[in-house]
């Protein structure tokens, strides 16, 4: 089957790929990118740890296709810190001890700045049903929801 | 498997008709990934029709009428206010459908091709009066949404038609609808009972009405006898009782661990008491 060439960008960068049509853009990030802090959990769209941002916008990284990627631009976990300068939502999940395995860490990181970006004063409630399709099977959630509200309220210079 | 990027319907359709294995028309995405992935459909042609010219739009044509594109996700119609104040029960519906991983891709054609008849998003159609505007080998037709279903996972269209856009009449004055459904979590699940209704009012007296029930039937129901239940109505006790009977005399649902036959009737009779006050409601001008 021939591959389909791919130009897209991820987290400000031009990249090529060669794609076969039916992976994903999950599957392209981590095994033609090599970007693999995007993680597979379900992959089918159920559990979040593939969050990326398509043309700003939250997705599944599961449920696209790696040639659908053509022209687009990608966000992903690796684009969050600045350097060795951690976004303060990274911070802020190191903190409160908001993750365990940390297998899920990087779609809830993911999915909670686009939250952010939309809306940067969200209520509890918001920030619950927000991250509602990003499954944690060790924290609880409660110190996840707790470590967005804390930086969400530092980006707003209002430290708690 | 060939991968398309149809630039137009018709040749979304001729690809279609000419398949000889496999076809699978792709919006969102997120019901044809899901099957790809767990093996349940191996596509040999996948027709992409998101670089078709107008697909991620939402236009409100002269009459008032709305025509949605099929490629238009979740997110953006709840996003876009007009549509909002017009439809608000299509458009809470629709943002019921998954996460908002989901709600990114998700589309109202690919929730209604998609075949569930506990679908979120096409009772609040189906009561709305909205019609598909379907692109095919013989021409260009337009079908009423309700007759689309076929049942469980299949729909009545034939070999190589496509559906081009979703067509919501214009709203009028007095007009209100709604949805809901029930289910046991409070989020990320699928509906047990769901009812969408659609009303128009003139002073305190229904007008005009169109009831449609999801979840309880092999496909999503639009039910005749509820609606005129409350027509003629100012929604009274009495209404909104034989509202309930006939909507709950219209289920015929299965048993399964998420819901028995019987709590499925009972239950899609209670919303529809609820979803006829939140579109009274809303159809008087109140928030609900």
């Amino acid at each position: 089957m021939s591959k389909i060439h791919v130009s897209t960008t991820v987290n400000g960068d031009s990249v090529e790929f060669l794609a076969d049509p039916r992976e994903t853009l999950l599957d392209c990030l981590r095994d033609h990118l090599g970007l693999t802090g995007t993680k597979e959990g379900c992959g089918t769209g159920d559990c979040g740890a593939c969050s990326v941002t398509l043309d700003g916008t939250l997705v599944c990284s599961c449920l696209v296709l790696g040639i659908e990627a053509e022209g687009r631009e990608i966000g992903t976990v690796e684009g969050m810190a600045e350097g060795h300068e951690l976004h303060p939502l990274q911070r802020k999940f190191i903190e409160h001890a908001a993750l365990q395995c940390g297998f899920c860490t990087p779609g809830f990181l993911v999915a909670a700045k686009a939250l952010l970006d939309k809306n940067p004063d969200p209520t509890e409630t918001e920030v619950r049903y927000w991250l509602a399709g990003n499954l944690c099977r060790c924290t609880g959630y409660d110190k996840i929801v707790r470590a967005v509200m804390d930086a969400a309220a530092e980006m707003r210079q209002e430290a708690v | 498997m060939r991968y398309h990027a149809a630039k137009s319907f018709e040749e979304a359709a001729a690809i279609a008709e000419k398949a000889e294995g496999v076809t699978r028309f792709m919006a969102g995405g997120t019901d044809v990934l899901v099957q790809m992935r767990a093996g349940i459909v191996t596509p040999d042609d996948l027709i992409d029709l998101k670089h078709i010219a107008g697909v991620n739009d939402i236009t409100r044509l002269e009459d008032g009428s709305w025509e949605i594109g099929v490629a238009v996700a979740g997110a953006r119609l709840g996003a876009h206010e007009a549509l909002c104040a017009d439809w608000p029960g299509v458009v809470e519906g629709m943002e019921l459908v998954g996460s908002t991983q989901v709600q990114g891709r998700a589309t109202l054609t690919g929730n209604l091709c998609n075949g569930s008849p506990a679908a979120d998003g096409v009772p609040g159609l189906v009561a709305a009066g909205a019609v598909a505007k379907i692109v095919g080998p013989s021409g260009s037709r337009e079908v009423p949404i309700e007759e689309i279903p076929a049942g469980p996972g299949t729909t009545t269209l034939a070999k190589g038609e496509v559906i081009a856009a979703v067509r919501l009449p214009a709203r009028g004055a007095g007009g209100g609808d709604a949805y809901q459904r029930f289910i046991p979590r409070t989020e990320m699940d699928i509906a047990v009972a769901g009812c969408a209704i659609n009303l128009r009012v003139e002073g305190d007296t229904v007008t005009e009405a169109r009831v449609a029930i999801g979840a309880v039937a092999p496909t999503i129901r639009l039910v005749k006898d509820a609606a005129d239940a409350i027509i003629g109505s100012t929604l009274d006790d009495a209404a909104l009782e034989a509202l309930a009977a006939a909507v709950s005399a219209a289920a015929s649902p299965i048993s399964d661990k998420r819901g028995t036959t019987e709590f499925r009737t009972e239950v899609v009779g209670v919303l529809a008491r609820r979803v006829a006050l939140v579109a009274y409601a809303r159809a008087k001008g109140e928030k609900a």
